[in-house]
C-alpha cells in the first residue's frame, strides 16, 4: 500500500510576488541558522531564516524588476542577484550589511540564469547569456575579466540559450559548459578552446532547465512538451540520448538533482513538483500543494542528512518546504 | 492405357470418345484421378506426349467437351501443369472456349480459389491465348459492374468475380493494360458506383477491394483511389490474389517422386520457406534482457494515483447551464468539458432533465462537433438516450416525429433509430442500470427517499431493532438476492413503436422511404424488429405485432437484401413476441399467408442470410404450433 504523499513541513508567505529562484544556504555552524534566500518578481531578494521562518532581510536592487536568480559566492556572506534590468548584483551581507558592492552590466534582455563554478579558493567561472542573441560568455569573478565568448557557428539557428550549467569533473580539472538553447538542442562547450563539442536535440520545444551529475556523466533535461530527456555523456564526449520519460501533463520550468545524487525534482507547470530516483528514474512522488506554477525547486545543503528539505516556489506568491526521503 | 510411344497417327479419337462419353455420364472423377497424373508425369519433359494429350483432348466429341474440360481444370495441380495438358485448345476448339472463358467464370461459381487460378494462369501462359485473356478481363469487369447484378445476384457469385478479376489483373502486363486502360477505367467506375450504392457490408467491401486494385494497376503513377475499408481475412485474402508468386515456374523442377494431386501443390513449398525467417526473427527480441539489477529499491515511492491531467475548465454542474453553453457559447474548452459530462448529470438530475427534456433532445440531435473530441458522436448518443430514458413519451413524441420530417440528414434519421433501439434496451433490462430504486433500503446509512417509500423506512427500522436484540447462534451464508425492478418499457412500447410505423408510404421532398432511400428503410425495419422484440410482455404487444405484420406483408418483395433481412427479423420478432394465443387468435390467416411466403423465400431468394432467416421462422412456427398442441386447452 503506497502511502499518500506527505505535505509539506511549512510554507513561506511574505514574498507578496511570484517566486522565480531559491538558493539555500545551510551550511553553517551553530549558532547560525539554516538560510533561503528567494527573488521574486517585484525585484525583491528575500532573506528568510528557516529556523524563525521569517523574512530576516528584503534585498532591493533591481529597480522593482523581477530577479530570477540568486546564488551564493561564499555561503550566506556573499550573494550574486540577476534581475530583468538587465544586472548581475554582488551583494555584501557579512554581518547584517545589505549593500551592492559591484555590478555587472550584462545588457540582455532574455531570461537565461547565469551559472556559477567555484574553480579555485577565490576564484569563480560564471557562464551568462551575453549580449548578443546566441552567444553565452564566461566571465572570471571576482575579477570580471571575461575567459572566453562561445559562439555558436554561422547559421546553426539555435535561438536564445534558455538555460546554463558549468561543471568540471573534480576540483582542478577542466571545466565545462552545457548549454540548452531554444530550439531543443542541448550544446556541451569546451572552455579552454571556446569550442562546442557535442550537440544532442533534446527536445522539439525550448530546453527550459537543465541540470547534470557529472560523477555519472548523466543529464536530464526539461521543455514545455510533456517528456524529459535523459542523456549522457560519453567518453569521445559526445551527447546521446539515453531516455526519454513522458509527463502527464506538459511544461516543466526547473530541474536538480540532489546533492548526493539520488533522487532529483522537477518544477512543473501544472502546479506539482516530481520527485525522482536519478539512478533509474523512477517516480516516486507528486507534490501537490501548490496552485499555480512552480517556478522553481531547490535542495538545501544541510550537513545532516536528516535535516535535508526541499524548497519549491510558485506563481502563487508561496515557497513549501518538503522533508522527503531524508533518512538515505 | 499404354501407347506405343513411335507413331505419331495412331488414333487416339476412340480414346477421346471414350474419355468424353465416361465424363459425360459423371465419372469424371475416378477416370480423371488416374488419367491425369500420369499424363502430368509424362507430359513433363516429352513434347510427343504433349501432342498426344492436346490430340488426344481435341477429338473429344463437342457434345462432351464441357465435362472434360471442367474434369481436367479441376484436377490439374496448376496453371502450367493445364497448359500442358490443354494446349491450345482453347484457341482451336469453339466449345472448348466457350466453356473456360464464359461458363466457368461468370455462368457458374462453384470453384475453389485455386482451380481460377489454374484456369487464368493458363491463359496467360501463351501468347496466342493471352488476347483471351484481355477478353475475359473486360467481360468479367462488365459483369462487376451492372448494376442488376450487383442488386440480385448472391453474395458467393459476387465473391467470386471479384477473386477472377483480382487474379486476371495479376496476370496482366504492362502493354496490355496500356491498350484496354480506358476501358478498364470506364466499367471500374461505374461498377464502384454499384457496389458502394448497396446496403450489405460486404458488397460494398469487395467493390471497395476490386476498385482499388484496378486503379492501381492502371494508374502506376500519379494518384491512386483508396478507400477506408476494415481489414478482415476476406479482404486479405482477395488482396493477396493481386500478387503473383512464382511458384508454378517451380514446379518442373521438382522431383520426379513428387505426384500431388491436390491442386495446391506449388504453394506449400513456397509457404514452407517463408516461414523459417519469420522464425528466426522472432528469437532476437527475446535476448534483450535487462541486466542491471535495481539497486534503487531503498527508496520507497509514494501514492501516486492522483496525478492525472490538469483540467482547466469547469464543466458545468446544472442542467440548464449546459443547454446554455450548448446553444450559445463561444468557449470551446467549456462546450468541451460540456459534452463529457452532459450525460452523468442528465442521470443524476432527473427531475431536472424531465422540465427541459424535449429542448434538450432538440439541441442533441442538432449538435454538430465544434472542437476534435474524441468519441464525440458516442457521447452525443449516450446523452440522448440518457433523455429518452429519463423522460421517454415526450422525448419519444419528439424524436419520432422528426424521423418524419423535412430537412434532416440521413445520418441524423439514423442517429434516432439508433437512440431509440438503445434507450429501449436500457428501460427492458433494469439490472444492467446502476441506478435502482430497491437498492437504496440496503444502504445501511440513513438517506431521504420519497414519499411513497416510506413504508420502507420503518420496516428497515423494526428489521434492524429486531437483528441487533436477537442473537445468533450461527450465521447462515447470506444469500444476495437479484435486484428486480419493474420493466419501464413495456408501459411506453407503443408510444416508440407506432409513430415510427405510421408515416413509411408517405415520401417527403427530402426523404423516401420506399424510393432511393432504402438503406433507411432497412435501418427502420430492423429497428422495428429490435422494438418488438423488446416489448414481450408489454400490453400493446398484440397490437403491435398485428400493425408490424400488415407492415411486412406490405413490403416483402423490397429489392434491397438488407431490407429483406430485416423484414425476416421482424416476422421472429412477432413470432416471439406476441403470446401464441393471441397470434392464433387474432392472426392466423396473416399467419397462414406468411408461412407461404417464408417457404417461397426459402426456396427462392438469391440472398444467403434470407433464405437462413426464413428457414429459422418456418422452424419458430412449427415449434409454437407444437407448444400449442402440446398444452392442455
Amino acid at each position: 500500500m503506497a502511502l499518500p504523499p506527505p505535505d509539506p513541513e511549512f510554507v513561506l508567505r511574505g514574498t507578496s510576488a511570484a517566486v522565480h529562484t531559491l538558493q539555500f544556504s545551510c551550511g553553517g555552524q551553530e549558532p547560525d541558522f539554516p538560510i533561503l534566500f528567494s527573488g521574486s518578481e517585484n525585484g525583491f531578494v528575500h532573506v528568510w531564516n528557516l529556523k524563525t521562518r521569517r523574512v530576516i532581510t528584503a534585498l532591493d536592487g533591481h529597480g522593482r524588476k523581477s530577479v530570477y536568480w540568486v546564488e551564493t559566492m561564499d555561503a550566506k556572506d556573499r550573494l550574486l542577484s540577476q534581475g530583468r534590468d538587465q544586472r548581475i548584483c554582488l551583494w555584501d551581507l557579512a554581518e547584517g550589511r545589505t549593500s551592492v558592492t559591484d555590478s555587472i552590466f550584462t545588457e540582455n534582455v532574455g531570461f537565461c540564469r547565469c551559472s556559477l563554478l567555484k574553480v579555485a579558493q577565490g576564484r569563480w567561472l560564471m557562464a551568462m547569456a551575453a549580449k548578443s542573441l546566441e552567444e553565452v560568455q564566461v566571465l572570471e569573478l571576482p575579477s570580471k575579466t571575461s575567459v572566453c565568448t562561445l559562439k555558436p557557428e554561422v547559421g546553426a539557428k539555435l535561438g536564445m540559450p534558455m538555460c546554463l550549467k558549468l561543471w568540471q569533473l573534480d576540483s582542478g580539472s577542466q571545466p565545462w559548459l552545457l548549454a540548452g538553447y531554444e530550439d531543443g538542442s542541448v550544446i556541451l562547450w569546451n572552455l579552454s578552446m571556446g569550442k562546442a563539442l557535442s550537440q544532442l536535440v533534446c527536445h522539439q520545444e525550448p530546453v527550459m532547465s537543465l541540470d547534470f551529475d557529472s560523477e555519472k556523466a548523466k543529464g536530464i533535461s526539461g521543455s514545455s512538451e510533456k517528456v524529459l530527456s535523459i542523456w549522457s555523456l560519453n567518453e569521445q564526449q559526445n551527447l546521446q540520448v539515453h531516455k526519454i520519460h513522458k509527463l502527464v501533463n506538459s511544461g516543466i520550468s526547473d530541474i536538480t538533482i540532489r546533492s548526493d545524487k539520488k533522487i532529483l525534482a522537477t518544477a512543473g507547470w501544472d502546479h506539482r513538483i516530481r520527485i525522482f530516483g536519478w539512478k533509474k528514474m523512477k517516480p516516486l512522488a507528486v507534490l501537490d500543494y501548490h496552485t499555480a506554477t512552480v517556478h522553481c525547486v531547490s535542495f538545501s545543503d544541510h550537513r545532516n542528512p536528516s535535516e535535508r528539505v526541499l524548497a519549491a516556489g510558485s506563481k502563487d506568491h508561496r515557497i513549501s518546504i518538503w522533508s522527503i526521503y531524508t533518512e538515505t | 492405357v499404354c501407347f506405343a510411344p513411335g507413331g505419331l497417327d495412331c488414333s487416339i479419337s476412340f480414346v477421346s470418345h471414350v474419355l468424353g462419353k465416361v465424363c459425360v455420364h459423371g465419372r469424371q472423377k475416378e477416370i480423371l484421378s488416374v488419367l491425369v497424373p500420369h499424363l502430368t508425369e509424362l507430359t513433363k519433359s516429352d513434347c510427343i506426349w504433349q501432342r498426344i494429350c492436346w490430340r488426344l483432348l481435341e477429338c473429344v466429341p463437342d457434345r462432351w467437351m464441357e465435362a472434360v474440360v471442367l474434369g481436367f481444370v479441376q484436377r490439374a495441380s496448376g496453371a502450367d501443369v493445364l497448359s500442358r495438358l490443354l494446349g491450345n485448345l482453347v484457341v482451336k476448339n469453339k466449345k472448348a472456349q466457350f466453356v473456360v472463358t464464359q461458363k466457368l467464370l461468370l455462368l457458374q461459381y462453384g470453384y475453389t480459389t485455386a482451380v481460377l487460378q489454374n484456369v487464368l494462369g493458363y491463359l496467360s501462359l501463351d501468347s496466342l491465348r493471352r488476347a483471351l485473356l484481355i477478353k475475359v478481363l473486360q467481360e468479367l469487369l462488365e459483369t462487376w459492374g451492372s448494376s442488376s447484378a450487383v442488386k440480385h445476384s448472391p453474395a458467393e457469385q459476387q465473391q467470386y468475380i471479384s477473386k477472377a478479376i483480382l487474379i486476371c489483373l495479376s496476370h496482366l502486363k504492362e502493354p496490355e493494360i496500356e491498350s484496354c486502360r480506358q476501358e478498364l477505367l470506364a466499367s471500374m467506375m461505374a461498377g464502384v458506383k454499384c457496389h458502394l450504392d448497396s446496403s450489405l457490408p460486404q458488397i460494398r467491401r469487395l467493390g471497395m477491394i476490386v476498385a482499388e486494385s484496378v486503379s492501381l494497376k492502371i494508374n502506376t503513377d500519379g494518384p491512386v483511389l483508396k478507400f477506408q475499408c476494415e481489414e478482415d481475412n476476406e479482404t486479405r485474402e482477395l488482396k493477396s490474389l493481386l500478387v503473383q508468386t512464382p511458384p508454378c515456374r517451380v514446379v518442373p523442377s521438382l522431383p520426379d517422386d513428387d505426384r500431388n494431386e491436390r491442386a495446391d501443390a506449388a504453394l506449400p513449398v513456397v509457404l514452407e520457406s517463408n516461414e523459417k525467417p519469420h522464425a528466426a526473427a522472432c528469437v532476437t527480441p527475446d535476448e534483450q534482457s535487462d541486466a542491471e539489477l535495481d539497486s534503487d529499491d531503498d527508496l520507497i515511492p509514494y501514492d501516486m494515483s492522483e496525478d492525472k491531467e490538469l483540467k482547466t475548465t469547469k464543466a458545468p454542474v446544472y442542467i440548464r447551464d449546459c443547454i446554455e453553453v450548448l446553444t450559445g457559447s463561444d468557449d470551446v474548452d467549456k462546450w468541451d468539458a460540456t459534452i463529457k459530462a452532459l450525460e452523468s448529470l442528465i442521470r443524476k438530475n432527473p427531475a431536472a432533465t424531465r422540465e427541459v427534456s424535449v429542448e434538450l433532445a432538440k439541441i442533441l440531435l442538432h449538435l454538430e462537433e465544434k472542437t476534435c473530441i474524441e468519441g464525440f458522436a458516442e457521447l452525443r448518443q449516450r446523452a440522448q438516450v440518457a433523455v429518452l430514458t429519463t423522460d421517454p413519451i415526450p422525448v419519444a413524441q419528439y424524436l419520432t416525429s422528426q424521423f418524419y420530417s423535412l430537412n434532416y440528414s440521413l445520418r441524423q434519421r439514423m442517429d434516432v433509430l439508433d437512440v431509440l433501439v438503445l434507450a429501449a434496451q436500457e428501460m427492458s433490462y433494469p439490472k444492467t442500470r446502476g441506478k435502482n430504486k430497491n437498492s437504496s433500503a440496503q444502504k445501511p446509512c440513513i438517506q431521504l427517499l420519497p414519499g411513497g417509500d416510506s413504508s420502507k423506512d420503518w420496516r428497515r427500522i423494526v428489521d434492524e431493532r429486531i437483528k441487533s436484540k436477537t442473537r445468533r447462534f450461527a450465521k447462515g451464508q447470506s444469500q444476495v438476492e437479484q435486484d428486480s425492478g419493474p420493466n419501464e418499457f413495456n408501459s411506453i412500447a407503443g408510444h416508440f413503436f407506432f409513430p415510427l410505423i405510421q408515416k413509411f408510404d408517405r415520401p417527403l421532398s427530402t426523404f423516401d422511404l420506399l424510393g432511393e432511400d432504402h438503406f433507411v428503410l432497412g435501418r427502420l425495419v430492423h429497428t422495428l424488429a429490435v422494438l418488438m422484440y423488446l416489448a414481450v410482455n408489454a400490453m400493446a404487444v398484440t397490437a403491435m405485432g398485428k400493425a408490424l405484420l400488415e407492415f411486412v406483408w406490405a413490403l416483402r418483395f423490397h429489392t434491397d437484401s438488407y431490407v429483406r433481412q430485416g423484414l425476416l427479423s421482424c416476422v421472429s420478432s412477432i413470432l416471439l413476441g406476441v403470446p401464441t394465443e393471441h397470434l392464433l387468435e387474432d392472426m392466423t390467416e396473416e399467419l397462414l399467408e406468411t408461412q407461404s411466403w417464408l417457404a417461397d423465400v426459402v426456396e427462392k431468394d438469391p440472398d444467403g442470410d434470407c433464405r437462413r432467416l426464413a428457414l429459422q421462422n418456418l422452424l419458430l412456427m412449427e415449434n409454437l404450433k407444437k407448444k400449442l398442441e402440446t398444452v392442455p386447452s
